[in-house]
């Protein structure tokens, strides 16, 4: 096995609604363009491209062969594709050039979260027995998991919207990000609920969006970036799809994950956390003690492009390398009800 | 640059999904109002029955009967119900554990208002006046007087089949709307339609023309920019016969589905071929658009109705051999 290295990362702005396709061609192809200016690949450098989208989320079959007419693929190219946040598909790539099937490879992924009701949306990745038919939808879910953490004191609504604060207040360093500035904490509290215990700021926003990750084998990654984000542990576990099996308020899938990916001593956790107590959830669960800089991009509070908003995680990580402002971090991923399925990357300078 | 076109689309579909076993008789037994849980080895009771074991893998040793009584162990509030949802009026969402069983179930609880739910409160099941063996055969859980018991799960006896249970599957509609734009080169393309031109654009890299318009050369990959307006005249590069009827369908069986290579364009598109019979199509046919009358234009490409041949003599089969 040889080591493998994010050596670019770009990301589409994160909007509450664009005019594009939901075929994500229009927002791919300047992101592809920023990664490769980053590098000065060409896209006939790419050995192989995998993407993550939805055919659910963009009310159309086989979106994802649409979006790669954003690749240029004639000749043909090695390519392929997770229904999945596009985390999942740098896995598959880094598993590529792992293994030397490629040398370097591009991951992407793209959502148009605005052309359907989301919360609808995201209802069909239930179980479809006796779970879907109900349409409980994505923050109703959420705010059940909350409740219970409430209830037990794991967590207060104060600090959940210090999560939420936090994110803004970091985003502002973001240019891309959805939602930032400075929130105060009273403030947020004195909103109304949404979906009871669950206020506006302790979600996500609705975001269309998109981002791609070039990685390169070692003797790539020292030409193509001057300090590589070099991939130590690339982890994925997955917990019940059954809500009432599991205790909501860990997630065992992601405590593995970080676990197998060894995420100890990092300076930066970039966590896709969509709801504010699943950020501290998901602290809890990765041992990420009160040194770690949390998710210095603002998070997916600050944007939430769906099959994207993870992978961009990981991208944020690899640039907090790049740039010298961490020696160690990690890229976290989610998908699934509650924190159901988590994937972790371990990410560090050399 | 007006905006690019968009228009409301909603998708439905009924998918019929296999039960199983485990799940046909949960499914039945709803639908005789009463709820199943499986046992596994180590005694605990899953709700809604486990096919198999989470942490062993094995199947339940047996199904046994729960509630109908539970307690709710945490809940969130629906002021707004989505379509689809079990009540149309403003509702909790909760995690139930019913009487004699481990796990929870989600369901609606129809409480009035949020003031009156607390973790811990007692609910019972409200059944829908026409079971149909589907979990929505508990239209909600409403408040129930009483206190939690911790009440043993009974073994359940077999239940009596409900009318179309034997076959072991549940329909499920599926129906999501969509607000679907159209590319801005789609809209140009579509607009150019509804005045009855044909417009594709050129790769500013490899100089293809492509038509429809695609937003980005599948080829080289960049934007595609200038555009291009075609005749509407073009080759028949392949065609099928369609033989096989669908629903839906608007041209009587059978009839000819062509690939045109529009004079000038560089991909060809697909279109119906009409005004001859199906055996006279062939390849390097040449053929003309058929429009629908102006008063009809929209944008839209139906505005051509079909292609019909033109009677020149065939394109070459070099002139077209590279787009096959």
């Amino acid at each position: 096995m040889r080591d493998v290295a994010v050596v670019a990362f770009a990301e589409a702005p994160s909007v509450r609604r664009t005019d594009g396709t939901t075929n994500g061609v229009e927002m791919l192809v300047p992101v592809f363009r920023e990664a490769f200016d980053q590098t000065g690949l060409t896209k006939n450098d790419i050995g192989f491209w995998c993407s993550g989208s939805s055919d659910y989320l963009a009310g159309r079959a086989f979106s994802f062969v649409s979006a790669v007419d954003a690749i240029g693929a004639f000749p043909p190219v090695m390519e392929s594709h997770v229904e999945m946040d596009g985390a999942w598909a740098l896995y598959e790539a880094w598993v590529k050039v792992l293994t030397g099937d490629a040398d370097i490879a591009l991951a992407y992924g793209f959502g148009k979260s605005s052309a359907g009701d989301l919360r609808r949306v995201l209802a069909l990745q239930l179980d479809p027995y006796v779970l879907a038919p109900l349409w409980p939808d994505s923050v109703s879910i959420a705010a059940l998991q909350a409740r219970l953490g409430l209830e037990k004191n794991l967590w207060t609504e104060r600090a959940m919207a210090q999560v939420a604060a936090a994110s803004r207040s970091a985003a502002l360093s973001n240019p891309r990000a959805q939602l930032s500035g400075s929130a105060d904490v009273d403030e947020l509290l004195a909103a109304p609920y949404i979906a009871e215990p669950l206020r506006a700021h302790d979600c996500a926003p609705v975001t269309d969006g998109a981002a791609a990750v070039i990685i390169a084998a070692e003797d790539q990654s020292r030409e193509l970036c001057e300090r590589p984000a070099w991939i130590t542990g690339f982890e994925h576990r997955i917990d019940s799809g059954s809500l009432g099996w599991r205790d909501l308020t860990t997630a065992p899938s992601a405590a593995a994950a970080g676990s197998a990916a060894d995420a100890s001593g990092v300076d930066v956790a970039e966590l896709h956390a969509p709801f504010t107590h699943q950020e501290l959830i998901l602290r809890a669960a990765l041992g990420l003690g009160d040194a770690v800089r949390i998710s210095p991009s603002g998070g997916a509070l600050a944007g939430n492009p769906m099959f994207a908003a993870g992978l961009a995680r990981i991208g944020h990580a690899a640039r907090a390398i790049s740039s010298g402002g961490a020696a160690r971090a990690l890229g976290h991923a989610t998908s699934g009800p509650a924190l159901q399925q988590n994937l972790v990357c371990v990410l560090e300078g050399r | 640059m007006p905006p690019p076109l968009s228009a409301p689309l909603e998708i439905s579909f009924d998918y019929t999904r296999s039960l199983g076993p485990v799940l046909a008789r949960f499914m039945q037994s709803l639908a005789q109002r009463r709820i199943l849980g499986s046992r596994s080895a180590d005694g605990r009771v899953h709700v809604p029955p486990a096919e198999y074991d989470p942490v062993t893998f094995a199947p339940p040793q047996e199904l046994v009967e729960v509630g109908p009584a539970g307690t709710v162990l945490t809940w969130s509030w629906q002021p707004a119900p989505l379509e689809g949802q079990p009540l149309a009026r403003p509702f909790a969402w909760a995690l139930i554990q019913l009487d004699g069983a481990d796990t929870a179930l989600l369901h609606a609880v129809d409480a009035g208002s949020a003031a009156v739910l607390r973790t811990g409160m007692r609910v019972t099941p409200r059944w829908a006046a026409e079971p149909a063996g589907r979990i929505t055969d508990i239209e909600c859980f409403e408040p129930a007087a009483g206190t939690a018991t911790r009440v043993a799960a009974r073994a359940a006896t077999e239940p009596v089949p409900v009318p179309g249970a034997e076959t072991g599957t549940m329909i499920a509609p599926i129906s999501l709307r969509y607000t679907h734009s159209a590319s801005a080169e789609e809209s140009r393309y579509l607009r150019a339609l509804a005045e009855g031109k044909i417009i594709g654009q050129r790769c500013p890299s490899c100089g293809k023309v492509y038509v429809p318009p695609r937003g980005a050369c599948p080829t080289c990959g960049v934007p595609t920019a200038t555009d291009v307006e075609l005749p509407d005249t073009g080759t028949v590069t392949t065609f099928c016969v369609v033989n096989v009827p669908f629903q839906g369908q608007r041209v009587p069986v059978p009839y000819v589905a062509a690939s045109v290579l529009l004079d000038g364009a560089d991909i060809p598109f697909q279109h119906l071929i009409l005004g001859c019979a199906p055996e006279d199509v062939r390849m390097g046919m040449r053929v003309r658009a058929a429009w629908k009358p102006p008063e009809q234009w929209g944008t839209t490409a139906e505005n051509i109705d079909h292609f019909e041949p033109t009677g020149e003599p065939d394109a070459p089969y070099d002139s077209y051999a590279h787009h096959l």
